[in-house]
């Protein structure tokens, strides 16, 4: 009878394609997630090359310092945009969300080279003397550079191939250096700006809350069995 | 047995029609706002077609490739915080703010402190156009073509008393113009210093103008300090007051941050800032760094100054 009155019910009450949760990935998703990733550093490099070569003013007076920054900030939304992916995820129940981590780490990396080679190449302008003591006497640097080497085996294992040959236990261990590696980086950008803090501790912030968000949940994780423990005593 | 249907959505989980109906404007609209956002991140700065003018004005310590800096590079790449932290917020943000009536306030140990109307205060001296290199602390460096009076004159008219050593220079504290004067980045209103035989250099020159044109508010308008041998943040802008004292004045950035900053802050390319090298600069419009000179190319009109003295110590 109840059976019978179930299936009699009207169809869809929220047919799949009006629930939110169940949104499938669109088929153009990794190729227009790729176009966009590309957007900044094609804008950075076209604007920095103009301003050197024929001066216009795209990015000010000093076209060598601002890319540099901006790559070096575009660097940081990728770290965060790589973090924001499992608290996406996991509020939004898309799954499919998890392979394209992936993408954006890599561009983190392709992000944080370009900006190392901005400052290598065209503001010290291969000075050694100078790349060697900003390496050695300037804590910013420093730490800069030790975010840096950290993504380098997170970018060269970010193949599947990589993730079958370590094992995914051990793939996703090496790769929560991100953590320390989005620490770094905000470090690095406090410790460079002159005076004006605010912009670092927006990014700081951003990633505070994502690491907070993995903290909480870890904590709830360990926490919901005794409390069922407890609620299952006499 | 589960009577409950498995799986229907929660109505919490549920998307309104309105919304639903509504997802391509949402995206559209989001679309518009993420492109305006890209667009106005990435070029800060829209190049500017303007007519360059043409400097005017003697050279000083000059070195034979050394070429004045366009105007709107000049114009448009200011640090006054006052006005904002980037380079570009001071030529955005300080359009409106009123120079006129303007008055500068002598005091201290002077024979008789006084208030005068800037113009009343410029009066009684010639002005002069001088083409001076300029060297910013954060390594870059510009060549500027300004328009002002000699220092020493106005502390000449001033008649400093003996017990004088030094002079405090202050801007205008206005919290309701300058908007950065209500943020705490530094210690508000700004002031700078000079030993007194540093302020009756010839070199010294109080500013009015740039390009033979009236200073531009960015620059530091009506009236700003330049002193070419230090660096840029010496040269302080928007100037209400020059106080004489026999004690060293405090001074913004050396209130900001004692070890980066001194109260000297002479250029020197042997003594490194603690985050960056200070042996080169790069000169804004070129690709290739140069060399920093002592002194900023001025070592003969102003070494003297500091014989004996541990420039390494008193940077």
């Amino acid at each position: 009878m109840r059976e019978a009155e179930r299936t009699r019910e009207p169809e869809p009450k929220g047919g799949s394609a009006l629930n939110l949760r169940s949104w499938r990935e669109p088929k153009w998703f990794s190729t227009l997630l790729i176009i966009l990733c590309c957007v900044p550093a094609a804008l950075a490099i076209g604007a920095m090359a103009s301003d050197i070569i024929t001066h216009t003013r795209f990015f000010g007076s000093d076209p060598i310092k601002e890319g540099e920054h901006f790559l070096g900030e575009w660097t940081l939304r990728f770290i965060i945009a790589t973090l924001a992916v499992t608290p996406l995820r996991q509020l939004t129940g898309w799954n499919w969300l998890a392979k394209h981590r992936r993408t954006l780490g890599l561009f983190a990396f392709g992000y944080v080279s370009l900006h190392w080679l901005t400052y290598a190449l065209l503001d010290v302008q291969l000075d050694w003397g100078d790349l060697v003591k900003d390496l050695t006497k300037r804590p910013y640097i420093m730490i800069g550079m030790a975010a840096l080497l950290c993504m380098a085996p997170l970018a060269f294992t970010s193949t599947r191939n990589s993730i079958r040959r370590l094992g995914g236990k051990r793939w996703n261990r090496l790769h929560k250096l991100i953590y320390p590696i989005a620490i770094l980086g905000v470090i690095h950008f406090a410790m460079a700006v002159k005076k004006d803090e605010s912009d670092p501790i927006t990014y700081g912030a951003c990633i505070a809350f994502l690491l907070a968000w993995r903290v909480v949940r870890w904590w709830m994780r360990r926490e919901a069995p005794q409390r069922a423990t407890l609620a299952g005593a006499p | 047995m589960p009577i409950y249907p498995k799986n229907e959505p929660r109505s919490s989980e549920i998307t309104p029609e309105k919304l639903y109906f509504g997802r391509r404007e949402f995206l559209a609209a989001a679309g518009a706002v993420a492109t305006g956002a890209i667009a106005a991140s990435v070029l800060p700065s829209v190049a500017r077609a303007q007519q360059e003018p043409q400097a005017v004005g003697t050279p000083y310590g000059l070195q034979p490739n050394d070429k004045p800096t366009p105007w709107t590079d000049i114009t448009t790449y200011n640090n006054f915080y006052e006005f904002g932290t980037d380079k570009s917020d001071p030529s955005e943000n300080a359009g409106a703010f009123k120079t006129k009536p303007w008055t500068v306030r002598v005091d201290g140990l002077v024979a008789k402190p006084a208030d005068y109307h800037l113009e009343d205060f410029l009066k009684p001296s010639a002005i002069e156009d001088r083409i001076y290199r300029h060297r910013c602390v954060e390594a870059w460096s510009m060549v500027v073509p300004w328009r002002g009076i000699p220092l020493a004159d106005v502390i000449k008219r001033a008649n400093p008393t003996p017990k004088a050593k030094f002079v405090e220079f202050t801007t205008l504290m206005d919290p309701k113009q300058m908007p950065g004067e209500r943020t705490d980045v530094l210690t508000w209103p700004y002031t700078e210093g000079l030993r007194l035989d540093e302020a009756m250099n010839p070199l010294s020159l109080l500013v009015v103008g740039l390009y033979g044109r009236t200073l531009p508010n960015q620059n530091g308008a009506p009236l700003r300090l330049v002193v070419p041998w230090k660096y840029g943040f010496k040269g302080i802008k928007s100037i209400v007051r020059l106080k004489f004292t026999d004690s060293q004045p405090p001074t913004a950035w050396n209130l900001a941050a004692a070890n980066e900053y001194g109260f000297y802050s002479n250029v020197n390319p042997s003594v490194d800032h603690p985050r960056w090298s200070q042996a080169t600069e790069r000169r804004i419009g070129e690709f290739f760094r140069r060399k920093t000179l002592m002194f900023n190319g001025y070592a003969d009109q102003v070494a003297s100054m500091y014989a004996g003295m541990d420039l390494r110590r008193n940077y």
